[in-house]
């Protein structure tokens, strides 16, 4: 019993020590932010109810700049290009329908620099009226595909800013597949493209003021927490930052999070599948381990 | 001349004892290295220290197959190669990093047991000093490891811990150029200090191990309640048969039993850390790549360097390093400022039972603060505390000088 | 007291046994740590455009890190081969109309790169003396057999290496060649 006790007491000291040095510490050290769910309750709710068939008419404006490729239009521009005219490559339109939030969609074609929170955005406001704009989020609603997958969800939402070079994504798409040179090493294709991806780096960072991070592993450089209230709202966690509000949706941030987590932590589910079995041999074997001991000290109390 | 029987045939029990006395080496150090019987579950934290020390050797070997020391690749080799790739990888890592945290976990442990019990007395200085040393050489490496994944702790770490060899006042700026082999921690560093870590630390460290382990061989275990024993009586009344009886167990199999049995229980809860809960072993900011142009918002030692951190920051840099090196090499001195001839467990030590908890309280406080922002009443805790754990100290050989023998 | 002793060494080996078990699984583990990286195997296809080789000429390229030699054969090596060594054809690839001598150009003996004798259309390995024909079929021990051709899939006039077709089965079938 006396023995319990003395555990007892180290078990305590143990727990307030961590106690200290995780969650109280960090507790003070971070600001907390509150999310609101990805409800973007600072905008206003829409008055009007949209139509897909006037939007579609409507949309002839942004392929301007854009590309819809689900409906077989092309960018104007390559990537680089367009960063070196726009500062960015404005985003492919396809999947858009399905990661925004309807609502900021609309207030985002109305005004996008004061709705995104980023003091230089490139983008014009874009639709005339109220009206306008809730057609515009039907048409993209009417063409957004049932399910996109975790990489095309972070390919639109994030993908022309960050790199995710765990993923061999660039800003300006995968890294290609290229040969060397057989007798001097020299591997020209890559070469040009990485001269292509820096130029488009540094005109990003121009308009940026930084280079946006590599996302390979953020999910375990920030918490869970931090991801989700600073994707919702930068301001919230960053104020100044030119980062955008990108207005996902809640679900639109759930396959964003599950691309970070296959690129930044992908042994979790292997974690996961060996833990219960490693602890399970050690609770055995700690059984074991007892009886042996109650054997071998027989008779010596 | 030593007599070998040219019959024995080779490696069979006769042959191996004439050549290397097998027989007495077991009986030396296992089936007749006596350890009192009346001791707890806190004895086995040595052998729990050892198990711990294997771990992190294995996993780091393995770790070793893949790490890039290059500031280029570091970071990359780390984060992708081994955690991604490497089959098991994330395996290796997740316990060479719980076990780096948890080994100064048990350490303290290990440690303040000593201090409990008075274990450093009496013929027990050199295991004291040998401890303590480890503990020196434990923290080297510790550091040193902490450097090569290269992210932004690592290089803010590296760039703040060499800065203190200028010695403040003293701008011994060219000291800190010789340790970093540049102006910055750049190559040069982390090759030196991967070399440090997988080489000549780690070899240090299983030498004062091996020494560790030689100190304890005359003086024998402390016990629970300080008696002193009679190991050679003891161990007759053992191996006569009067198991009951004799105040003594051998290491093997009895005592070791007792050990296996906890440390399979401590390995249940540290695969738990390893699988479940490795957060607090592996900083987040740290997932951030080196940055020479941008300190992380807070920057801050793993936890078991915080109390020792918090000890320099409340002061002004030269007082600071005072204090520092002053609480770098204070627990060293312990079996000397100690000036009771009692060995007993502190509860039995007047006004030293309350200076153990003192310390182990302030040094606790201590803590909690190095790691908070040193603003307004955190500085201030802060500051009380790192002054408590001086006066400690200094009263240390005042109140045990006053004890009253037992 | 030996009935206590039996419990004791029973409990001691199911112990010893169980923690014998553990080692296995973490030995386990260690072997999966050596194996090749899956970037290494994945790294592991090679694109050849046959078009690009001319007759006679040696050329050599690089699959899994190995030199690969390419040789295409000129219609004359052809015509003797049929009249001496109709074997040795079967170890050649056809890509549209020519036929190629495509192999791991490390000798079979202990792995040294073999060099190409133009003049007496041979190859020779200057650290044992092996020798091997214009097929790269061994004509002088110690080599145990001819250079080992890689697995091959034909497409169209490309060769992509590390991929088994058809035509490269067969050979392994016709025990021409051994699996790399």
């Amino acid at each position: 019993m006396k023995e319990l006790k003395i555990l007892g007491v180290v078990v305590v000291f143990t727990l307030i020590l961590y106690w200290g040095v995780e969650p109280f510490a960090h507790s003070q050290m971070h600001k907390h932010v509150e999310g609101h769910d990805f409800k973007y309750p600072d905008l206003p709710a829409l008055k009007v109810k949209g139509n897909a068939e006037n939007g579609k008419a409507l949309v002839a404006a942004c392929v301007g700049c854009h590309s819809i490729k689900s409906q077989g239009m092309a960018a104007p521009m390559d990537a680089v290009t367009s960063a070196q005219t726009y500062g960015v490559n404005p985003p492919d339109l396809s999947n858009m329908g399905a990661l925004l939030d309807e609502k900021f969609f609309a207030h985002f074609l109305l005004d996008p620099a004061k709705v995104t929170k980023s003091k230089h955005f490139a983008m014009p406001p874009s639709a005339g009226s109220e009206q306008d704009a809730a057609d515009i989020v039907a048409y993209f609603k009417s063409i957004a595909p049932k399910e996109i997958s975790p990489k095309e969800a972070y390919e639109t939402a994030c993908g022309r800013c960050h790199a995710n070079r765990y993923d061999h994504w660039t800003q300006i798409g995968e890294v290609p597949k290229t040969k060397s040179n057989i007798k001097t090493g020299v591997d020209l294709d890559a070469l040009a493209f990485k001269k292509k991806v820096g130029i488009y780096e540094n005109k990003l960072a121009d308009y940026m003021g930084k280079l946006p991070p590599d996302l390979s592993i953020i999910i375990r450089a920030r918490s869970e927490q931090f991801l989700e209230t600073f994707v919702e709202d930068p301001q919230s966690q960053l104020p100044g930052t030119a980062m955008p509000r990108v207005g996902l949706t809640k679900e639109g941030y759930e396959k964003v999070k599950d691309y970070l987590e296959k690129t930044g932590d992908p042994s979790k589910p292997k974690r996961e599948e060996l833990g219960p079995w490693v602890i399970g041999y050690f609770i055995l074997f700690a059984f074991l381990a007892f009886l042996w001991k109650k054997s071998i000290w027989k008779g010596h109390h | 001349m030593a007599h070998f029987d040219e019959n024995a045939r080779p490696f069979s029990h006769k042959w191996l004892n004439e050549r290397l006395a097998v027989d007495t080496l077991k009986r030396v150090l296992s089936t007749e290295y006596w350890i009192p019987k009346n001791i707890n579950f806190l004895w086995a934290m040595g052998m729990v220290l050892a198990a711990t020390f294997g771990l992190l050797l294995i996993s780091g070997i393995f770790l070793l197959m893949y790490y890039q020391p290059n500031t280029q690749l570091a970071f990359d080799s780390v984060n992708y190669t081994i955690m991604s790739e490497v089959g098991y990888g994330w395996l290796w890592r997740h316990i060479h990093g719980v076990g780096a945290s948890v080994v100064f976990l048990i350490i303290y442990i290990h440690m303040f047991t000593g201090i409990y019990y008075g274990s450093y007395k009496r013929g027990r200085e050199l295991i004291w000093l040998s401890g303590m040393l480890l503990f020196v050489l434990f923290s080297a490496e510790a550091f040193s490891g902490y450097m090569l994944p290269w992210g932004q702790m690592s290089y803010w770490a590296g760039m703040v811990i060499t800065n203190l060899f200028s010695m403040g006042g003293l701008h011994l700026n060219g000291l800190v150029e010789w340790i970093r082999g540049d102006y910055v921690p750049g190559q040069a560093f982390l090759n030196r200090f991967f070399m440090l870590h997988v080489l000549l630390v780690p070899l240090a460290i299983i030498g004062v191990i091996v020494l560790h382990f030689g100190t304890l061989r005359i003086p024998h275990v402390n016990n629970q309640d300080g008696e002193e024993i009679d190991f050679e009586e003891a161990a007759e009344l053992y191996k006569a048969g009067k198991v009951k009886e004799s105040k003594v167990i051998p290491f093997n199999p009895v005592f070791l039993s007792k050990d296996v049995f906890v440390m399979g229980v401590y390995f249940v809860i540290f695969f738990y850390l390893v699988f479940y809960h490795f957060e607090f072993a592996m900083d987040p900011v740290n997932f951030d790549p080196a940055d020479p142009l941008k300190t992380p918002t807070h920057i801050y030692p793993e936890w078991y360097f915080l109390w020792s951190y918090e000890v320099l920051r409340p002061f002004s840099t030269n007082i600071g390093l005072i204090a520092f090196a002053f609480a770098q090499v204070i627990f060293f001195l312990l079996p000397f400022l100690d000036r009771s001839p009692n060995v007993a467990p502190a509860s039995r030590r007047g006004l030293f039972k309350y200076w153990f908890w003192a310390l182990l309280i302030d040094m606790i406080i201590l803590t909690f603060m190095g790691k908070l922002p040193p603003e307004g009443i955190w500085s201030t805790i802060g500051l009380v505390a790192a002054l408590t754990f001086f006066g400690l100290w200094i009263a240390l050989p005042i109140i045990t000088s006053k004890e009253k023998k037992l | 007291m030996a009935n206590n002793n039996g419990r004791r060494d029973f409990m001691g080996k199911a112990l010893g046994g169980f923690t014998a078990l553990g080692g296995l699984g973490a030995l386990y583990a260690m072997k999966r740590t050596w194996d090749p990286l899956p970037s290494v195997k994945a790294a592991g296809f090679t694109t050849l455009n046959m078009k690009e080789y001319k007759e006679g000429q040696l050329v050599t390229e690089k699959w899994r890190g190995k030199p690969i030699f390419v040789l295409k054969q000129t219609p004359a090596t052809i015509e003797k081969l049929k009249k001496e060594k109709p074997d040795d054809l079967k170890r050649l690839i056809k890509v549209g109309d020519a036929h190629y001598t495509v192999c791991i150009g490390l000798c079979t003996h202990l792995g040294c790169i073999p060099g190409f004798r133009p003049e007496e259309q041979d190859f020779l390995c200057a650290c044992h003396g092996g020798m091997y024909d214009i097929t790269a079929q061994v004509t002088k021990a110690p080599p145990p057999r001819g250079l080992d051709i890689p697995p091959f899939r034909i497409d169209g006039e490309k060769l992509v290496l590390g991929e088994e077709g058809p035509e490269y089965k067969k050979m392994l079938e016709d025990g021409i060649t051994m699996p790399v």
